[in-house]
């Protein structure tokens, strides 16, 4: 069985009056898909943001290979930081530094490598997500798949151990997405991170997952696959599966 | 009447969230140089936007200002005949005053707003939260350049401020309005002394950090802070709103560092 490499354990986190996630808890395990989908501004954001130790709990627990980073600060918090990579919605790429630049930026300022190390490393990256040629232009200068390919390629810079992914398909065509979902699968098969997904494509992501947890009100809600979820007596999660699966629920209903 | 007081409570905890912020914003953003790797080539990069970039504004800024001096002391001294002091009191008002004010009010202008949009952009961009996922502090990364290259730029412009001034006034006043130049540079030399000269420098250290404090600080918060709203308003909203602090701050440390030193 593989081991648990992010729990959650009764997790609660607020702001101001309004409770976010309540007494939730959560294991994904290394090497695992998860995705992590509901209704907007139900906590898929901050629960990544937990993760990642740029938002604290409440109170609760989140352990990250064992350790509980909900307290911890500065060095030891660094040293986690460097197991993630992250792709953010937008992006994040650093506009004002060439593609170039932005994917060099981990291995300059976290390693010890020399210049040409890292040239020969940035480039062999860069091309194997096919960018090889457009290192020298800026962030705005690209399309917004290309934009993603440059922010997978930095996260993927030092080698990480979880990758996180911010709705990594929002506002591409279909077209797009289904590129950034194979060089999902392409990299996770290369460097076999542990992968963790916000997502709003349903319910084409669900093809990817090795389990789904849904946020609702509060409460995470785990599912071994999209069957489960379609079949969940849960009043909301029905009510979230017509108005986001609707077709595929009804479909089997009629059989 | 309930709800005044709720809006002056919640005011008041808002205000003081604000004010813990910055100060452990000033003292991150200084505690940087500690920071292993130190960022030297980004430190002088902001040299020179800050500092080498403003030349020109400054130039003519002083230049101006010393001219102006020079016309009005020259009509103001004349009704007392005592013209010859006009070199003492051009330089010092420069030195003392408008020196060091000036220079700081055109750096907010040019190069703290600019900071606090940057800034402000990075934030909404997610480019401070990436950096932070990598594991890069943006302290050390970001901010610390921007404190130690104002804190380099401002009294080297200060200084030359001050020069430029200075001849300025010379100009005015000796070139067009026929004052003996011996007794403008005599005058001067007589007038000026140590403790007016090391004022306006320690005047323009602490409005360096007033600039770069003020301007990043609210450009770094531009997400949190009350009314702003949110994305390519808040960025502008909040570098008004820098300008205005930043400003306002010069005017009134400078005030305070008058009464102190003299």
């Amino acid at each position: 069985m593989s081991q648990a490499v992010i729990q959650f354990k009764d997790v609660v986190k607020s702001f101001g009056q309004q409770t976010i996630l309540d007494r939730v808890n959560l294991t994904i395990n290394s090497g695992n898909t998860t995705v992590i989908a509901g209704p907007s501004g139900q906590g898929k954001s901050v629960t990544m943001k937990l993760i990642l130790g740029l938002l604290r709990p409440d109170s609760g627990q989140i352990l990250v290979d064992g350790q509980d980073i909900s307290r911890m600060r500065g060095k030891a918090l660094n040293e986690i930081r460097t197991k993630f990579g992250v792709l953010f919605q937008g992006s994040a790429l650093l506009d004002s530094l060439t593609v170039f630049a932005n994917v060099a930026l981990p291995l300059e300022e976290r390693t010890r490598l020399g210049r040409e190390e890292i040239r020969t490393r940035v480039l062999a990256t860069l091309a194997q997500l096919g960018l090889t040629g457009h290192e020298d232009k800026y962030p705005a200068q690209l399309s917004g798949g290309m934009r993603k390919r440059v922010g997978l390629a930095r996260a993927l810079m030092l080698q990480p151990e979880i990758m996180l992914f911010d709705e990594p398909t929002t506002g591409l065509d279909p077209e797009k997405s289904l590129e950034i979902y194979q060089l999902f699968l392409e990299t996770q098969k290369k460097f076999g991170y542990t992968s963790i997904i916000v997502s709003h494509d349903i319910p084409k992501i669900f093809n990817l997952a090795d389990q789904v947890i849904l946020v609702n009100k509060g409460k995470f809600n785990t599912f071994a696959s999209p069957e489960d979820i379609q079949q969940s007596e849960l009043p909301e999660i029905q009510a979230f599966v017509q108005s986001t699966m609707g077709k595929v629920y009804l479909s089997r209903e009629m059989e | 009447m309930i709800r005044y007081l709720e809006k002056i409570g919640s005011n008041t905890i808002w205000l003081l969230e604000d004010l813990g912020r910055m100060g452990s914003f000033l003292v991150f953003g200084l505690g940087g140089v500690f920071k292993r790797p130190f960022r030297f080539s980004a430190m002088i990069r902001q040299v020179r936007l800050i500092g080498a970039n403003s030349f020109w504004v400054i130039f003519f800024v002083a230049g101006f200002t010393g001219m102006v001096l020079g016309l009005q002391g020259y009509y103001t001294l004349r009704k007392f005949g005592s013209e010859g002091a006009l070199g003492s009191a051009v330089s010092l008002s420069l030195l003392r005053e408008l020196g060091p004010v000036l220079t700081a009010l055109m750096v907010t202008g040019r190069a703290g707003s600019a900071m606090c949009a940057e800034i402000g952009i990075m934030r909404n961009s997610e480019q401070l939260d990436a950096l932070e996922c990598m594991a890069i502090d943006p302290f050390r990364y970001l901010i610390t350049p921007k404190f130690l290259a104002t804190l380099i730029s401002v009294p080297i412009l200060t200084v030359f401020f001050n020069c430029v001034g200075i001849f300025g006034g010379y100009l005015a006043g000796c070139g067009l309005l026929g004052v003996n130049p011996g007794a403008y540079w005599s005058g001067m030399e007589q007038s000026v002394v140590n403790q007016d000269i090391n004022m306006g420098i320690i005047k323009s250290f602490v409005f360096a950090l007033v600039i770069v404090w003020v301007c990043a600080g609210r450009g770094y918060f531009v997400h949190v802070i009350r009314g702003a709203g949110f994305g390519a308003e808040a960025v502008s909203k909040v570098t008004t709103q820098a300008v205005v602090l930043s400003s306002v701050a010069i005017l009134i440390w400078d005030y305070l560092l008058t009464a102190i030193l003299l």
